[in-house]
């Protein structure tokens, strides 16, 4: 691995709620290279969109606060920038796309305008140049008839074509990294498909990393090179999605992996019933000294209940933090 | 048995609040409606004002007519609380009886405008097609004509009594009530309870009566409770104007008789105004308090 | 092409909903208790029966109630609106005089009030815990409980006693001699506290809808969207979010017209602006039905005239708002 564009180290994000304190991001680290496709897993409310967001510095603040670690993007320290500076990096050096494409591009501008804005926020290119660019993006997303359709109103285009001019919106500036929330999960199986292809070459081409946060295991081990499992605000594994997936230490990233149904030729008659991780994610206020998993888990022994376990080396660059499978 | 595969909790699981036992309805909304402060105080100053306008002139009996004493008495002064005004009649006997009117007027009128507009309303969303059509036209007709110059014009025409005020004050400002009310009806009435009572044969006027508007009624009732402060402002416009009952002490009265000499006597229009101001906003501070109990789920905004 | 179509419907519905509004007022005036000869002989002094009728008979007054509806009709079409026996002067002329002083006051009112109502919102609505938010919402509730001619005689209190420094009555000062622009000046400074007062009432109203509005569109994800893209929180306020915002407040704006219109006839009452809430209180004071009959017209067509401007106002914010 080369080193890092993108490092997240120790991260610590807190939301404060009537209920007491949150820790959303618990002590999160995550690294990026160029040209990679990182993975972030897990189930809802694990904090990946959270790691996203304090990434791009948009931790809804109040009630959210990045508490302690460091962003770097090229070696650039990113948390404690001022606004005016976080505004030049996101968009420019940073892209993201979101999960609800129906609703994240704004209904009162066309989607040509919508695209060209970045670039003349950040390149100071005149409307002409901005929305001849907007035009190329939208060919680059494979959109048909780019120039018609930058003229185009959200409302007329479907929800896979939102999706991808939302792609093209968080390229348009040619960002170093690309962050992508769940941009498929709005959308119909074939169109799924579609978007991951299209970020696969699009990648491919400009060598922008790309985090792709996802729950779907199956875009996981056909996309990500590498992949970071997350469960109540923190890392829980990580490596690279061949030893992960194929090697699996933690017990809720094997619970993940044994979820996902297969497709089989010729089902048997009696099928055996999908296996499921039992009970739910903890509420963040109310996790207690111990590992955050251990309420589920099927392995766990007495420490697992007193102390949080470090996220270590168990084989090579493959990081796990369970006491159980510790080395 | 194969259960579901519920692995991804809903997001609210992780902030969410323990869960609130299940009361009764109207128990749950006594509860959230005296929780909120504001609707409170506007209870407490409602029932302070309707017992100074209804008990209040058992206790002090001077007719708000009679000359009592020297005219612009300021208040506190020669043991006139409000003072005397330009004829030197007694400003908190007038208070008390312009209350009443003022109070039993916008009642009155609201429960006429109320009437009208969940009539109109309730028929134009429960059969739609041409009938909501005629109806909305209909109701738009009415939101063309500016109220206050339609009704002053009742007024003119039919005399200023209490009734034709009542009447030019009901018959004018039902248009929002019907709007409510339709938007309402269009809502449930596609509603799986509303089809299936239907698809049971039961009568267009039990489904309009007993099933929908019953479920209807929230917003209406945030909408009646505003129609009535809005009544006794529009009563103390046209009382303001000339155009009511002469015979018949109103707080807009006391404003419009008063007006002529404001700069010897600023108090004798700035105290009923004030009254009308702190009925109004006892009232508007309830419905605030009705809405947030009546939609639990608007509570955040 | 699409737009102009819409266009000329909707002045074509204006056009019919203004036939109902002459015909219920010529109903309702004809089914009403005594008529213009009543109040002719009253000013006389008392007539006896046959003069009444002799001036029934000049007024067309025994004519048919078909008759007379289609007689005032087709006056109206031909911009004839009657005669005023009152002010002694056709009711066009009488009502065409007085409209733009009406008109000036609503509009600059309304324009204050929208401007600084959606200003205030807005800046409510990006800070909720802030001093401005506790502002629009006292501001609401008193712009919808204080009534509005009370609103009024505390400012002339006010302006006449405390800070001398605006007129507090009329819409010119006759002393003032000079060009056009002089006497603009002059009407705009007799303007301010009318304005101002019928602008209250609306302050609070557009300032708590455009919070609720931009609370709402603030937590939309086209929003999150513009912030991920970086723009500026001014721009993302002020372009992305605001225009979206727009919609209720200028939805709800068009819909007042109506009751501007109202407030208008009591703050003109109060302030002596020579508009048409003065010239109607008059006429229906001394009865001059062609008088108030031309003014209930009029009035519902400035209504009916800024409904269709807010309804292509609303077209050119929103581009959801199908055509037709």
């Amino acid at each position: 691995m080369s080193a890092p564009l993108l490092s997240v180290d120790d991260v610590v994000v807190d939301f404060k709620t009537r209920a007491g304190n949150a820790r959303v991001l618990d002590h999160v680290s995550l690294e990026v290279a160029s040209g990679e496709i990182l993975g972030i897993v897990g189930e809802s409310g694990c904090g990946k969109s959270m790691t996203a967001l304090s990434i791009m510095g948009l931790v809804p603040s109040p009630p959210g606060k990045v508490t302690s670690g460091s962003i770097r993007l090229e070696g650039r320290e990113l948390v404690g920038l001022s606004e005016a500076e976080l505004c030049e990096v996101r968009g420019r050096d940073i892209g993201m796309i979101f999960q609800e494409p129906m609703s994240s591009l704004n209904p009162v501008f066309t989607v040509g305008e919508q695209i060209a804005e970045s670039v003349r926020l950040h390149e100071n290119a005149s409307p002409k140049a901005a929305m001849a660019r907007a035009v190329e993006m939208l060919r680059a997303v494979e959109i048909p008839e780019a120039d018609l359709r930058a003229k185009a109103y959200p409302h007329q285009l479907s929800g896979g074509m939102r999706q991808r001019v939302m792609i093209a919106i968080a390229l348009a500036c040619r960002p170093r990294v690309l962050i992508a929330d769940e941009p498929t999960t709005a959308l119909d199986a074939t169109v799924q498909a579609q978007i991951f292809d299209l970020l696969q070459d699009l990648q491919s081409e400009t060598g922008t990393a790309i985090i792709l946060i996802t729950h779907d295991m199956g875009a996981i081990a056909e996309l990500a090179d590498r992949v970071a499992v997350m469960y109540a605000g923190r890392v829980v594994e990580k490596g690279t999605v061949d030893t992960v997936l194929s090697d699996p230490q933690h017990p809720y990233t094997k619970g993940l992996i044994t979820c996902v149904p297969h497709l089989e030729p010729e089902p048997p008659l009696v099928r055996a019933p999908l296996p499921e991780i039992p009970g739910v994610v903890p509420a963040l206020t109310e996790l207690g000294m111990g590992c955050a998993f251990a309420p589920r888990c099927g392995n766990r022994i007495a420490q697992c209940g007193e102390a949080k376990p470090p996220l270590e080396a168990t084989v090579g660059p493959h990081l796990t933090a369970c006491w159980v499978a510790g080395p | 048995m194969t259960k579901p595969t519920e692995m991804i909790a809903p997001p609210e699981a992780i902030l969410a609040e323990p869960p609130i036992k299940a009361t009764h309805p109207l128990r749950e909304m006594a509860v959230m409606f005296f929780r909120n402060y504001t609707a409170v105080f506007g209870l407490v100053l409602l029932i302070a004002i309707l017992l100074f306008t209804f008990v209040g002139p058992l206790v002090y009996q001077t007719d708000p007519f009679e000359m009592v004493w020297a005219p612009f008495t300021r208040p506190g002064q020669d043991g006139y609380l409000f003072g005397t005004d330009y004829l030197g009649r007694d400003i908190l006997s007038a208070m008390m009886a312009g209350g009443q009117v003022s109070m039993a007027i916008g009642l009155a009128a609201a429960v006429i405008s109320i009437v009208i507009g969940v009539t109109v309303g309730a028929f134009a969303g429960y059969y739609g097609g041409w009938v909501e059509e005629v109806l909305m036209r209909f109701t738009e007709f009415f939101q063309v004509l500016p109220t206050l110059l339609f009704s002053m014009v009742i007024v003119a025409l039919f005399g200023a009594s209490l009734l034709t005020v009542t009447f030019a004050i009901g018959v004018v400002s039902w248009t929002a009530v019907a709007r409510v009310t339709r938007s309402e009806f269009l809502r449930i009435r596609e509603l799986e309870y509303v089809t299936a009572a239907r698809s049971g044969s039961a009568k267009d006027a039990y489904l309009i009566f007993r099933v929908i508007l019953p479920n209807a009624l929230p917003p209406i009732i945030v909408q009646a409770n505003l129609m009535v402060g809005s009544a006794i402002l529009f009563e103390a416009a046209l009382s303001f104007l000339g155009l009511s009952d002469p015979n018949v002490m109103s707080w807009g009265q006391v404003i419009g008789s008063n007006r002529p000499y404001i700069l010897d006597s600023g108090f004798a229009v700035a105290i009923p105004g004030f009254a009308i101001f702190l009925t109004v906003l006892a009232i508007s501070l309830i419905g605030d308090g009705l809405n947030d109990a009546l939609n639990p789920k608007l509570r955040q905004r | 092409m699409n737009l102009l179509r819409i266009l000329l419907t909707r002045i074509g519905y204006g056009l019919i909903l203004l036939l109902a509004v002459l015909v219920l007022n010529f109903t309702l005036i004809s089914i009403a208790p005594g008529d213009i000869a009543d109040s002719i002989a009253g000013d006389m002094g008392g007539a006896d029966a046959e003069v009444i009728e002799e001036i029934r008979a000049r007024y067309g007054l025994d004519q048919p109630f078909l008759t007379q509806l289609w007689r005032y009709m087709s006056g109206v079409f031909r911009f004839d609106l009657g005669y005023s026996y009152f002010f002694n002067t056709p009711v066009t002329e009488l009502v065409l005089e007085r409209l733009p002083a009406t008109l000036l006051l609503v509009i600059s009112s309304q324009i204050l009030a929208i401007v600084t109502g959606t200003w205030l919102g807005v800046m409510a609505a990006r800070n909720p815990n802030g001093l401005l938010n506790t502002i629009v919402t006292f501001l609401s509730l008193f712009g919808f409980a204080a009534p509005v001619f009370w609103t009024g005689i505390l400012l002339i209190i006010a302006f006449v006693s405390v800070f001398p420094i605006f007129p507090v009555g009329g819409m010119q000062d006759v002393t003032v001699e000079g060009g056009f622009f002089v006497k603009a000046l002059d009407v705009l400074y007799h303007l301010v506290l009318p304005m101002v007062t019928l602008a209250s009432i609306y302050l609070a109203l557009y300032s708590r809808l455009a919070r609720a509005s931009m609370q709402e569109v603030l937590g939309a994800d086209y929003v999150r969207t513009a912030r991920a893209k970086g723009v500026p929180e001014r721009t993302v306020l002020y372009k992305h979010a605001l225009r979206n915002a727009l919609g209720p407040v200028i939805t709800v704006a068009g819909l007042q017209f109506a009751s501007v219109i109202s407030g208008a006839v009591v703050v003109e009452a109060v302030f002596s602006w020579p508009g048409l809430g003065t010239l109607a209180l008059q006429s229906i004071l001394a009865r001059d039905t062609p008088t108030i009959m031309g003014i209930l017209f009029f009035s519902s067509l400035v209504v009916i005239v800024f409904n269709i401007l807010t309804d292509i106002a609303l077209r050119l914010v929103d581009p959801r708002i199908k055509a037709g």
